[in-house]
């Protein structure tokens, strides 16, 4: 982007570039290799011995299954609120432009603070009501969803909304005056030119979805084998002193996290999403 | 990543409305029962259960919400939060300042490398983050330093899950300067240092707030990676989401309701911080 010269590498340069790999090696890159290397520590027993337990399969199955929701749920609320944010006027939208950003910045227990308020079941404001039509929300999925798209709620947005912003609306506007429907309009001109920003806010969704702790915690009353999520089951395991299965579980967490990450980092083009 | 979530908040460029701020109003019947559906939702996830927060505060009264907050506990897990997040956000400022830097201006073979590793601690799940941590700087730490049950846990903690905020507000910045401006400051005769002050300090400031702000914000909100690795002892390395989570588990709603409106506040201005510096950044560029 910026022409480069390339600068003269003076002391400064060396020194500057020797203290940033030294942090970083020894804040993230070290402890992390250390937990991978723990996991195998005996082989692939760690491993396997968490795949054995059915508590631990238990778990990883419902954060799949949660992450999955609360991913789907933010890809439609957040492709739809983006398009309003940035395609239309009313009034009050930049305050609620402001607002979307909130979850990001809330502290995950109150966030589980919240939603118990809300809905839960003895004493939140929905929770009975919603329990005598027969959906019970808190200690159940259905609350664990809630919590964990709650966390995750912007990031969707937050990458489509500078994509949308640049591309602009003129090749919409033709579209419609040459007769496409609204839908037409979105699957054949729309998303396609977002799909790289969608594809990523959708992979950071489901990197922090998967990864959801406290939030979940105190909403999912945390029942092992009924509401105990893969993230709760490494702390019960690791106070419990199985550290094999909480390092191989926590392995198997980042794995997929740093994975995706890495696969759509590569993955996308180079700063122009737009491709042209 | 943390580039997108800074992304202005949408004065759109779309088309001959623009001037004059006109708050005109084009949802059609279509977009507006959209809207509808959305703020619905919205509502019902996250506006109403926050306010409700709020309310419950409310509710208990000044009396509850005083004695919280001057409870011997309560009052030292804040301090602590407060004082480790600022603790963390100096040394963010500084060390993110120059990783972003090193990773623009400089060149070298594993560099792509850096960038992977400066994601991980967005990535990993916060309970994982504090077993990491833990691997290196627990009680069975290969290089025999134990930081576990004190204060340091808290600081170290809250150092890794912050990392990236101030590096990836400052590189997008940083890759739009020219460097030619401050071959022209030196070629004018400034020395390294007035360059640095007069030149790059005062580009990049906006981007350090802003991530200094969500640096700031995020270590005041942190629960998962403490867990394992604080302790959570009273005075010592307890903070404030784990006092809330511990009058949550009492069943004292009001009073971790009047701990959370705190947080709440803080998260608040956070937001209201990032909002200026955009609006500043974008009046100015």
């Amino acid at each position: 982007m910026a022409s480069h010269v390339t600068p003269p590498k003076t002391a400064g340069t060396y020194a500057r570039r020797g203290l940033v790999v030294v942090y970083l090696f020894l804040l993230v890159a070290w402890p992390v290799g250390l937990v991978v290397q723990k996991t195998f520590d005996g082989g692939l027993e760690n491993l396997q011995a968490a795949f054995s337990d059915p508590d631990v399969v238990f778990a990883l199955q419902l954060t799949v299954y949660v992450a999955v929701w609360a991913v789907v749920i933010n890809t439609v609320f957040g492709v739809g609120i983006s398009l309003l944010l940035v395609r239309q006027e009313f009034p009050g939208k930049n305050l609620l432009s402001a607002f979307i950003d909130l979850p990001l910045s809330v502290s995950p227990v109150v966030v589980g603070l919240a939603l118990l308020l809300a809905y839960g079941g003895s004493n939140g404001v929905f929770g009975p009501a919603l329990e005598d039509a027969g959906l019970q929300i808190a200690y159940a999925t259905p609350g664990i969803i809630l919590a964990t798209a709650f966390v995750s709620l912007p990031l969707v947005i937050r990458e489509i909304v500078p994509v949308l912003q640049e591309v602009g609306a003129e090749q919409e506007q033709a579209a419609r005056s040459l007769g496409a429907g609204s839908w037409q309009t979105f699957r054949r001109i729309t998303l396609p030119s977002i799909k790289w920003a969608l594809l990523y806010g959708v992979v950071l969704s489901l990197a922090r979805a998967l990864g959801e702790f406290g939030a979940v915690k105190i909403i999912s009353g945390n029942v092992v084998g009924q509401t105990q999520t893969a993230t709760l089951i490494v702390e019960q395991k690791y106070q419990d002193f199985e550290q094999g299965a909480a390092y191989a579980t926590s392995f198997l967490l980042a794995l997929i996290a740093v994975a995706a990450l890495v696969v759509v980092t590569f993955l996308r083009p180079e700063e122009s999403p737009d491709g042209d | 990543m943390t580039t997108e979530i800074l992304a202005p908040p949408t004065p759109t460029p779309t088309g001959r409305r623009g001037r004059g701020r006109a708050r005109t109003n084009t949802l059609t019947r279509q977009s507006g029962l959209g809207l509808g559906l959305a703020l619905t939702w919205f509502s019902l996830l996250v506006l109403i259960p926050l306010a409700l927060i709020v309310i419950q505060a409310a509710d208990g009264g000044w009396a509850t919400f005083r004695d919280t907050l001057t409870d011997d506990q309560t009052f030292d897990a804040l301090r602590l939060t407060v004082e480790q997040s600022l603790l963390v956000t100096v040394v963010n400022v500084v060390m993110g300042t120059l990783i972003a830097w090193v990773l623009v201006r400089d060149r070298f073979w594993g560099k792509r490398l850096l960038e992977v590793i400066i994601d991980i601690p967005f990535a990993l799940p916060t309970i994982v983050a504090g077993l990491v941590l833990l691997s290196l700087y627990g009680p069975r730490s290969p290089i025999g330093i134990d930081v576990s049950n004190t204060e340091r846990a808290v600081f170290l903690a809250l150092l890794f899950v912050t990392l990236p905020f101030v590096v990836r507000t400052v590189q997008p910045v940083l890759l739009e300067l020219d460097p030619e401006v401050e071959q022209a400051a030196a070629s004018l005769g400034a020395s390294q240092l007035t360059t640095v002050r007069r030149i790059i300090l005062p580009a990049l400031a906006p981007a350090i707030t802003a991530g200094a702000a969500l640096s700031f914000a995020r270590g005041i909100s942190e629960y998962g990676s403490l867990v394992l690795l604080s302790g959570n002892l009273p005075h010592t390395s307890e903070v404030a989401s784990v006092r809330i989570l511990t009058y949550i588990e009492n069943g004292n709603e009001a009073a971790a309701a009047s701990v959370a409106v705190l947080l709440l506040l803080v998260a608040l201005a956070a937001i209201l911080a990032l909002q200026l510096v955009n609006r500043w950044v974008a009046r100015r560029g």
